[in-house]
This record gives C-alpha cells, structure tokens and sequence, in this order.
C-alpha cells in the first residue's frame, strides 16, 4: 500500500485543481495537458519500459478517435460503450502493428520507421475514406448529457481525464512491480540475455505494445468526447506521434511520473511561447526542440532521472559534511 | 558412463559458403563437467548457440533428456532447463545486480518477492551477495562473469553452457570461481563448458572434446587429450607435435 502512495497524493492534488481555479482557459489547458499525459504514458510502457521507440502512437491516438466518433455518428451507438470499443480498437491496431514488425524481428529505428509509416498510411486512408468522413472529418453531435459522456462543466471533463491518467498511472505501477515488468525492462536492456533467461522476448513486446497501445487510445476517445470533432490530421497527424514521445523523453523515460510532469513542463513552456511571442505559429515546436535538446544533453534520464540525479548529490554532501566537521572537531 | 543429458548428433552449421561447425556429434553425460576445447573460431561458440536455440543448425539433431530439441527458441530451452552464459557478457547495465538475477528467477516464480529470495540465494551461491544492491555496470570483469553464471542459476536449470566464464579472470579469481563451478556439479547441475584456461579445465572436466575448424578432433579424459598430438598440432601448427617431442627428447 505504501508503495501507491505517491500515486494518491499525485492524483488527490490534481483532482483538487478544479476546486481552487474556475477558470475555464486554465482547466481547458490542464484537460489538454492531461490527455497529452495519458498518450505519452502509453507511449511510456512501450518505449519506456520496453525499450521500444514508437514514432508512430497517432496510429492509436487516432483509431481511438475515429472509433469513439464513427460508432456514435454512423452506428448510433451510445458514447460509453463507443469510447470502451475505441480503448479496444486501439489495442488491435496496437497488436496487429506489434505482431507484424516484433515477429519479423525489427528493432530500434527500423521498428521506429515502420510504426510511423503504419500511422501515415492510416492518415492517408482517413482522409479519402467515406466512413471516416474523408477530407471533411467527422463531427460528433453536441448533447449534453451524462448518458452522452459530454459535460457543460469543464471540470468533470477535467476529472474524466485525471482518472483516465490515474488509472494508467495504477496500471504502469502494477507492470514495475510484476514478472512481466521485470521481463519488459530485461528485454529493453539486452534482448538476447533476456532470451537466455527463458523470456519470451516477442511476446513481452506485443504484449506492452497492446498495453501502451489501449492507454493511447484511451487519450484519443477522450479527444473525440472533448472537442466532438476528429479529422485525419488530427486523429494520425505526427503531431500526436510526437507529443507522445516528447513527454515521456522529456519528462523521463521508463519512469511512473515521466510522461505526466513531462507533458505539464511542455505544455506550460509551449503555452508561455504562444504567449510571450503574441502566437507566431509554429512557435511552441521551435520551444519543444530546444527543451528536448536541453534535456537530452544534461539528463538523458528526463526531469525526474534528474531530479533523482540531485537528490543522490544532495545525500552524498549531506553524508561527507558531517563526516569532514568531526574531522575538524 | 552416465546417461547423456544433452546429446548433439552430426550438427552443422554454415554461414554462407563457410562450414563453421561439421558434424559434431557429442554427449554430455548427466551430473558431469564436460569441457569444449579448440583454438580460436573453430566454432565452440556457434555450437553452444545452437545448443542454446539462438542458431538454427543447418542438419543434425541435438536431444535434451531424449527429446528433440533441434532449433527450439531460447526461451523455451531455457524453460526445459537449458542456461548458458554469454563470452562477452551481457549484463542488464542499467539494473541492480539483484534486479538481474531477478530476471533470471522469475522463470520459475511468478511472483516478486519469491524471485527477490532465489536471487538472494544464487548470490550467496556464487559470491555476489555483498553486491546485490550495487548497479551492474559498476560490477569488475570478475564480478560479471559471477553475474553472468548466477542469473543463469537462477533459471534452475539441469544443463548450464558456461561460455569462458573465466576468460579475463587473474589466477586468484580463477582460483576462488573453480570450486564455485565444482559445486554446482556437485548438487547435480550438468555443466558443459567452453575454456581456455586449461589448469582449470584439467581441475573441472572429467571428459574434454576438442573441436578445430569445426570438426571434433579428439576426445578423452584431459591428460589424454591435452598429450594427443592432434590436438597440439591444432594450437600450436602443424609439425608441432614432432618438434616438441624431438625437443622433449633432446632435453634429456
């Protein structure tokens, strides 16, 4: 229990946000901040824990999107179970993705590559296909109502996507503590010693890529209740793909809280940028790069592989200074 | 002679146009240390490979406790009790030593705290247990080859491949591993290993199987074997055999 303490504080002083802010902007930006999270923490069990660098999550993101959206619009199914089947379909997206590139054996950039192309052949297949609404997109009726899973109050949004955040908090902390945890983490350090230990290194991956592929997902069906639009550019654009990796890298790969301090930093800086600059477009990706550069250079580890880093100096000096006093003493 | 736990019959393996391993036929009596021997690329390590199911081998068979186990995946292998240790080793850099043997142990114990204890106990089996919180990239050469064979350990397994766990080692390490090997041959494990440090072979192995250019070129108990001049011709040249002999002679 004590374990899943951080978890609770984490999530208790997000969840008491909407209590102290009214502002609709302010939770409008946590929401999106939040959502950035959920995708990057999906992104996180795969690339994080496994090892294995995606460049193409938006292949998820926006399956879960589109299923939410087109099962409401062209099926009249109602938007609870519509955003569950999105979760799913994200996940067979993710499992037939991972089944094809994992047992052909690539790795690295070449699975890095595949998964990209995956997510733009996609994109291209959303923008002429009749059922995704082409070019035009779909759009999702406004309807108000808890039944609908839409909110005229910001802030349920607000806590809809905090617990979706929560749960895949929950859920990567169980994978660190579990058989498969380990299994994933042997994997991503030496995959051919993982082998020799009798891990079944194929499997491990496809399953973290159904994982980390339902958790991205989850994101994109939070999209479609939020916004009630999704196009092709945004459900596979790269822009997804690359906020998905961005927070965790930034925030810290393979860690609990990478993906979520990660995507608050960037949405923060991002967001300061537009302001600052009176929103020259293009402007918080030029603010995403230099972040990236700085992070990678002085913490490869991310934000919390460096807060850890300071943590060990500080006990370290903590450790010698008393140590040197008695020796003046 | 014991009955052979792991049995490999006529195995090749060629890598395009190069035949590096020729039918080989051996057999690894249960409960022993068997020794594979040769110079440099005569193809130990392509053999343990297949042994190990990270090489298909290109004809023969190779039988574990009278199954066929001919290019089974290494994961299975590892599951029918089948461990090796890699030449260059191969370390989880970025986990605790204990983390590492972790893995190893989970094969045969699901939950966390069950792995956590065998861990504990290969540690102590091989040495490290003063280690176990240490990264391993922090480990000397010694103690990765300690690492390298106690993960391995901790898979259980009935036949271990020891790929030159004492390559790199000085004559005090080699001195402290030697009885580690010799106990766990003692509590039952097969072992069969790849050396070149031949004081310790001669200590270990009971049997000893001498490959060069792929082909076994001799067998037999290790005085044997090390005296046959085959075997020195293999290492030391052809011709070899003769001027040490004439030399022996003129010395005395």
């Amino acid at each position: 229990m004590r374990s899943v303490a951080p978890i609770v504080i984490v999530v208790a002083v997000l969840a008491a946000v909407p209590l102290v802010v009214q502002s609709n902007v302010t939770l409008n930006f946590l929401g999106v901040a939040l959502m950035i999270a959920l995708a990057g923490q999906g992104w996180n069990i795969l690339g994080g824990y496994g090892g294995q660098y995606s460049f193409g999550h938006a292949a998820f993101f926006g399956t879960g999107a589109y299923v939410t959206a087109i099962l409401q619009m062209r099926y009249g199914v109602n938007a609870w179970p519509a955003f569950a089947l999105g979760i799913l379909g994200g996940a067979l997206v993710g499992a037939v993705v991972g089944a094809l590139s994992f047992r052909s054996g690539l790795r690295g950039s070449y699975f890095a590559l595949v998964t990209l192309a995956f997510a733009e052949v996609l994109r291209i297949v959303a923008s002429v296909a009749p059922i995704t609404g082409a070019g035009v997109g779909t759009l999702v009726k406004l309807d108000l109502r808890v039944a609908a899973l839409q909110f005229e109050s910001r802030a349920i949004f607000y806590w809809v996507i905090l617990a979706l955040v929560a749960v895949a908090l929950v859920v990567t902390h169980l994978i660190e503590r579990s058989r498969f945890g380990a299994w994933l983490v042997a994997v991503r350090e030496n995959e051919d010693a993982a082998m020799a230990l009798g891990v079944n290194a194929t499997a491990v991956k496809l399953a973290a890529m159904v994982i980390s592929a339902a958790i991205t997902a989850a994101a994109g069906c939070f999209y479609t209740q939020y916004f009630l639009f999704v196009d092709s550019g945004i459900a596979y654009g790269t822009w997804m793909s690359i906020e998905a990796l961005l927070v965790p890298i930034i925030g810290g790969v393979g860690t609990l809280f990478g993906p979520l301090l990660g995507a608050l930093v960037v949405r923060v800086l991002g967001e300061a940028a537009l302001l600052v600059t009176g929103g020259a477009p293009g402007l918080d990706l030029v603010v995403f790069g230099c972040v990236l550069v700085l992070v990678i250079g002085f913490s490869p580890r991310g934000l919390m592989g460096g807060a850890a880093d300071i943590v060990t100096w500080l006990r370290k000096r903590g450790a010698r200074r008393p140590a040197g006093e008695a020796g003046h003493g | 002679m014991a009955e052979p736990l792991l049995d490999v019959e006529n195995v090749t393996r060629r890598f395009g146009g190069l035949v590096a391993v020729d039918k080989v036929t051996l057999a690894a009596p249960q409960g022993r240390i068997t020794a594979l021997i040769g110079p440099n690329g005569a193809g130990k390590t392509t053999l343990f490979s297949m042994i190990s199911g990270f090489l298909k081998p290109s004809g023969g068979a190779i039988r574990f406790r009278g199954d066929d186990i001919t290019g089974e995946p290494p994961h299975r292998l590892a599951r029918r009790g089948i461990a090796r240790t890699f030449q260059i080793v191969q370390p989880f850099a970025g986990l605790s030593v204990r983390d590492n043997i972790r893995v190893g142990a989970h094969l045969r114990h699901r939950a966390r705290d069950d792995a956590g204890r065998v861990a504990e106990e290969v540690s102590r089996e091989v040495g490290l247990a003063a280690m176990l919180d240490r990264p391993a990239d922090t480990l000397t050469i010694a103690g990765r080859k300690r690492l390298e064979l106690a993960r391995a350990l901790a898979t259980a397994p009935k036949l271990l491949l020891l790929d030159e766990v004492l390559a790199g080692l000085n004559p005090s390490e080699i001195r402290e591993i030697v009885p580690v090997i010799r106990a766990l041959r003692d509590r039952g494990i097969t072992i069969v290993m790849i050396e070149h440090v031949m004081q310790a072979v001669m200590s270990l192995a009971e049997h000893v199987f001498v490959l060069a250019e792929g082909r076994i070129i001799a067998q037999g108990a290790p005085a044997q074997v090390a005296a046959d001049p085959a075997v020195i011709e293999a290492y030391l040249g052809h011709g070899a055999a003769a001027r040490l002999g004439a030399g022996a002679s003129d010395g005395r």
